[in-house]
């Protein structure tokens, strides 16, 4: 693959704070090597800008080997920008050429409120997963692990489903900022293991409450999550979860 | 868990949404067969219609349906617009069409222009039937009559035939969704779902269209 | 202070159980009054928080990150040793403790090791019922491989994602800790300082990293949780947010900082791409299972990698090390890359890159497959075609993390890998029961130094760090709450509390107030350098001193002209960084003054003074078999005290890989 230098016109959402109006600024970066990841060319901007004594943008990043999911960016239009498949931390300069113009937004959802610039909230995700998310067996209280053998079918889709990263992708690319793919993927993980069968009927309830108290919006089955997650979680998990729930529904008392 | 509360959960309405949907899809299977009783001859339509308009269960069926249109229209106008406020900042720049079709984004909108196409559809035919039976002491009514005399007007066709775009692109996406709603995914079923609902709503909105232009062009009597 | 490391008195494999039944517990109805501070959510600060809320302590938990499922344990991708024996291969506790303490090259504590091992399968049992999907045969059963060069299968796995898997399951035992009330998170919040009352820990100054107000927050006791600080070279495949500020003012404090200097370089990374680089990702170390490493035998060679015929390259670690080639241990593997690119003979467009090769194995896997589909005589291309599906297989996922950082398809052309630094087995002192030198104060996981010796094995971090967290601290911090069950909480006003936050915030006034021309950034990149250069794979008396004087001079620029933009009151990433490398700026003196004073060879410290005619570390048992604990008796001034390693059974030999 040839290497090459691009320069760069950004269109990024600046905002001081979650109560302040913010806007979008524009700005121009030089010389950036299409070996950059995206967020290493944000690196540059910052450090441009501190240079100019203006204040860098705040965007949320961490492992930059897409596996935290702290990583966010709404980047032309996409969440994550437009490979499929792939974190923003893991979006090179590759995917640009020279004189393109890059629009950044945070991701935007009720849930999500913006922090500052393209930072947002997402404990509303932690809630959720309080609500439900887990398996209530306190420490030392487990069997020999190979006591409960677990069809390796089962075991592998509770993986595809377990492999969520949290980073939100689902909800900032679904026109009604649903949060499904997210609770639909642990619901599954856990609906399809056999230690999670006790408290199948309680966690969905109490994960669809708790989604629905945070602000989230329906699903209306576009699909949108699916294709923009960077982990390709499957909407077959939020089939899965609508099962669950008629499941518990109409089992509960 | 109360009835109310497993109904007016986010999940919940949306199988309000999606069992309704099933029910109308298999009510547009009856009425366009009952319809397609006009390429058949004048009299069995007719004899079909006062049957369809006269038999007690199917007028038990019938308030069943206006149930379920209600129920469909006014859980689906709530989730569009619990949904509206989910993102109350848009997007200055958005390619939703990376990753999703323009249909399954555009039911609320499908489903408004069907539902003032009913109003019309419903002044023309169903007002007509039922103020023959009921005000008019049982009068007799000629149902095939009133359906030339509606499709005569050329505008009024144009108009059933946009309605009917809409609700083959309603149904596009309705089909197959109503299934993942009610928890139905998989690697086997789905396609074949998927293959099914394309294949049903082509057949269904042809064979309506037909009727306004079998009678527009005079192809029938 | 003399060290005492409290190791029980009993034979070896006696010593754990002996301590758990005479240790000193805490009555349910006095553990709802105690309150325990926990830094960190990695696997060993979710594994503690939640366990002691469990058992009914009431606990706050503290992560940086937004959510502390971030904690960088989740990138983990290989694996999770454990002693189940599952496969029937001949693997026991004894063994998984002897390769572990023969691993960390005769630098850890056998006793610590020794219950590692041993509560090892219990981490396995526990993980499986929280729902960790790992990786399962088709009876039903849990699969295990090999891995780093072991001779038993005993590493569980969940693909290349067992770090995020295991995560997530503490992850989610911590959030119902939180939802039934025991646990309170703190995410977005930075510890900045330790409180200390009478001698003990007592609590700690915190940042809200949101609005940039300190906190004050008390505990009967702080676990330090915090991880490495690989960090302090810049460039290691640590998150960028991962820093040492935690243990640092732990060390500030009074806690004595153990073996800094003993830093794993990970042989199998990407390689850096230019001066824009932020951070470097690793390839699993499973891929050196089928991948065979070599540089062209002519030096620059410019030639591209596939067309340098066979003859003309150098498999230089399967020609040194015939009887482990390309498995060789991590230092001894990421040493040898270091001796060829020295040498000349890199490749790609830095030439600090050697070769990672699929084209045998996938020829090799191509021919297995033909023959099992009854093909004879297949042809080449459709033995490749076979291979490729067999790689894609076990490695797809890695191969397309290499694609999308490198642009270059790895099927097609071998991968170009480098060492680069990967995890810290030094880290704050502690005794047998994880507490350091302060009393009260805790280090779990990879914040401690106690297990890994000089060099880590394979899969056994995430070991660590679960057994710290679910099995060790939740019995032996009862031993020191036992006797606090007296004392109140103490209130936040104390003079203590007071004093500690005027000191952060003066700190944090000062660095703002500096106000002069160079970036965080810039300063971490140039003490990164030092670092690697002068303190990486291959270390040197002269170098080493040389480093001590660049980072002293480094570190007054830093505190001179150093500019952080915004404010302190508001969200201000600049500033959070500022402080973390002001910290690395003093423990990368530490970190070279330890790797001056041990002027021996072992595991990932190669002092280049030390080494065999031959070219390989070369330990030295009589002068440096100890664990280096260094006293902070002033500003950037340290005291070594010597705790002294005692090898009751396994016996330090010479490491050889020939």
């Amino acid at each position: 693959m040839e290497h090459y230098n691009m320069n760069l016109t950004l269109k990024i959402w600046r905002q001081a704070n979650s109560g302040a109006k913010g806007s979008f600024e524009t700005y121009q970066v030089k010389d950036i090597s299409s070996e950059m990841s995206f967020l290493e060319m944000f690196d540059v901007l910052n450090e441009q800008l501190i240079a100019e004594n203006k204040e860098p943008i705040a965007f949320d990043h961490d492992c930059r080997e897409g596996i935290c999911g702290m990583c966010s960016m709404y980047i032309n239009g996409q969440p994550h920008g437009p490979w499929k498949q792939n974190t923003t931390c893991q979006l090179h300069m590759r995917a640009f050429k020279d004189g393109d113009t890059i629009v950044v937004e945070p991701w935007r959802s009720r849930a999500f409120p913006v922090i500052k610039d393209l930072v947002v909230d997402r404990t509303a995700f932690d809630r959720i997963i309080q609500a439900g998310g887990y398996i209530s067996v306190d420490t030392g209280n487990a069997q020999d692990a190979n006591a409960l053998p677990v069809p390796k079918k089962d075991a592998d889709n509770a993986f595809l489903a377990a492999a969520c990263i949290g980073c939100g992708a689902c909800v900032a690319a679904c026109k009604n900022g649903s949060a499904m793919l997210f609770v639909g993927a642990k619901v599954s993980q856990l609906a399809l293991l056999p230690q999670g069968k006790p408290e199948r009927e309680t966690r969905v309830l109490n994960m669809v409450a708790q989604m629905d108290k945070e602000g989230f919006g329906n699903c209306t089955n576009t699909y949108a999550c699916e294709a923009e997650c960077p982990k390709g979680i499957s909407v077959a998990n939020i089939a899965r979860l609508n099962l669950e729930y008629i499941h518990a529904g109409l089992n509960s008392e | 868990m109360t009835w109310k509360q497993f109904f007016s959960a986010s999940v919940g309405k949306k199988f309000t949404v999606a069992l309704t949907g099933i029910f109308l899809i298999l009510f547009l299977i009856v009425h366009a067969g009952v319809n397609s009783a006009i390429f058949v001859g004048r009299d069995d339509f007719n004899n079909i219609a006062h049957f369809m308009s006269h038999n007690y269960i199917v007028r038990i069926l019938e308030i069943g349906l206006f149930v379920g249109i209600f129920l469909h229209i006014i859980q689906a106008l709530i989730v569009w617009r619990q949904n509206a406020a989910a993102r109350p900042v848009g997007y200055h720049m958005s390619k939703a069409n990376k990753n999703s079709t323009w249909y399954s984004r555009s039911m609320g909108l499908l489903g408004t222009l069907i539902l003032l196409f009913l109003i019309m559809h419903m002044s023309h035919f169903f007002v007509g039937t039922k103020v023959a039976l009921y005000l008019e002491d049982d009068a007799p009514h000629d149902l095939y009559e009133k359906m030339r005399e509606v499709f005569s007007n050329g505008y009024i066709v144009i108009i059933y035939l946009i309605s009917l775009v809409a609700l083959f692109w309603h149904l596009m996406h309705g089909f197959q969704s109503a299934f993942q709603t009610l928890g139905l995914n998989h690697k086997r079923f789905t396609p074949l779902i998927k293959t099914i609902g394309v294949g049903y709503t082509i057949i269904i909105t042809l064979l309506f269209a037909s009727m306004p232009l079998a009678f527009y062009f005079k192809w029938i009597e | 202070m003399s060290l005492d490391a409290k190791i029980p008195q009993g034979n070896m494999s006696e010593k754990w159980s002996a301590y758990k039944g005479n240790v000193k517990l805490v009555n349910p109805a006095n553990k709802r009054k105690i309150e325990i501070v926990v830094i960190g959510t990695g696997l060993a600060g979710a594994s503690a928080a939640a366990s002691l809320g469990e058992l009914g302590y009431k606990v706050k938990a503290f992560c940086f990150q937004d959510s502390p499922r971030r904690a960088h344990s989740i990138a983990a991708q290989g694996g999770i040793n454990a002693a189940k024996n599952y496969q029937n291969d001949g693997d026991s506790v004894y063994r998984l403790f002897y390769d572990t303490v023969k691993g960390g090259d005769y630098r850890a504590r056998e006793a610590n090791v020794y219950r590692l091992a041993e509560v090892s399968a219990a981490i396995i049992d526990q993980c499986v019922a929280q729902g960790v999907p790992f990786a399962r045969e088709y009876g039903g059963l849990l699969s295990n491989r090999s891995f780093g060069g072991t001779q038993v299968q005993r590493t569980f796995y969940a693909a290349g994602q067992t770090g995020q898997q295991l995560l997530l399951g503490a992850y989610s035992a911590l959030e119902r800790q939180v939802a039934l009330g025991n646990v309170t998170m703190y995410s977005r919040h930075e510890m900045l300082d330790i409180v200390k009352i009478d001698g003990k820990a007592r609590g700690i100054i915190a940042r809200n990293l949101v609005s940039g107000k300190l906190e004050r927050h008390f505990g009967h006791a702080v676990l330090l949780c915090s991880g490495g600080y690989g960090n302090v070279f810049y460039l290691s495949t640590n998150a960028m947010g991962s820093n040492v500020t935690a243990a640092w003012k732990a060390h500030r404090n009074g806690a004595y900082f153990g073996n800094p200097c003993f830093t794993q370089i990970h042989p199998t990374c990407i390689p850096v791409s230019g001066d824009h680089q932020s951070k470097l990702t690793l390839m699993s170390e499973s891929l050196r299972n089928d991948g065979r490493i070599w540089v062209p035998k002519a030096k620059n060679d410019n030639r591209k990698g596939k067309d340098i015929p066979e003859d003309e390259r150098d498999y230089y670690l399967e020609r040194r090390y015939p009887a482990f080639g390309n498995l060789v241990p991590r230092d001894v593997a990421s040493r040898a890359a270091k001796e060829r690119c020295d040498a000349g003979y890199g490749v790609g467009t830095t030439k600090m890159a050697v070769y990672l090769d699929f084209a045998d194995a996938i020829k090799r896997y191509g021919k297995i497959e033909a023959g099992k589909n009854g093909i004879i005589n297949a042809d080449q291309d459709t033995i490749i075609r076979l291979g490729k599906d067999v790689v894609k297989e076990k490695y797809g996922n890695l191969f397309d993390m290499y694609e999308k950082i490198t642009g270059e398809n790895p099927y097609e052309t071998p991968m170009r890998i480098y060492p680069a630094v990967h995890y810290t087995m030094g880290g704050l002192w502690v005794d047998y029961e994880l507490q350091t030198t302060v009393p009260g104060l805790y280090a779990l996981g990879e914040a401690n130094f106690s297990d890994h010796g000089a060099n880590r094995l394979g899969a056994s971090a995430l070991m660590q760090g679960l057994a710290d967290g679910y099995f060790v601290i939740p019995y032996t911090i009862g031993n020191y709450l036992s006797n606090e069950i007296a004392t109140a909480s103490i209130p936040v006003s104390h003079p203590a509390f007071e004093a500690a936050e005027k000191s952060v915030q003066d700190r944090l006034n000062h660095l703002i107030q500096i106000n002069g021309t160079e970036s965080v950034e810039s300063y971490h990149k140039k003490l990164g350098k030092i670092m690697w250069d002068k303190c990486g794979m291959a270390r040197n008396e002269q170098g080493l001193r040389e480093a001590i004087a660049e980072i002293r001079a480094l570190r007054e620029s830093f505190w001179s002209n150093v500019k952080i933009p915004g404010r302190v009151d508001e969200m201000n990433n600049e500033l959070d960084k500022a402080g973390r490398v002001a910290d690395f700026l003093e423990l990368g003196e530490l970190m070279c003054m330890d790797a001056l004073d041990r002027k021996e060879s072992c595991g990932g410290h190669f002092r280049e003074e030390s080494q065999t005619p031959d070219g390989e570390a070369q330990r030295d048992d009589e002068n440096y078999s100890y664990v280096a604990a260094w006293e902070l008796t002033g500003n950037n001034q340290w005291t070594l005290h010597k705790e002294k390693l005692q090898f009751e059974i396994v016996k330090p030999t010479q490491r050889s890989y020939k």
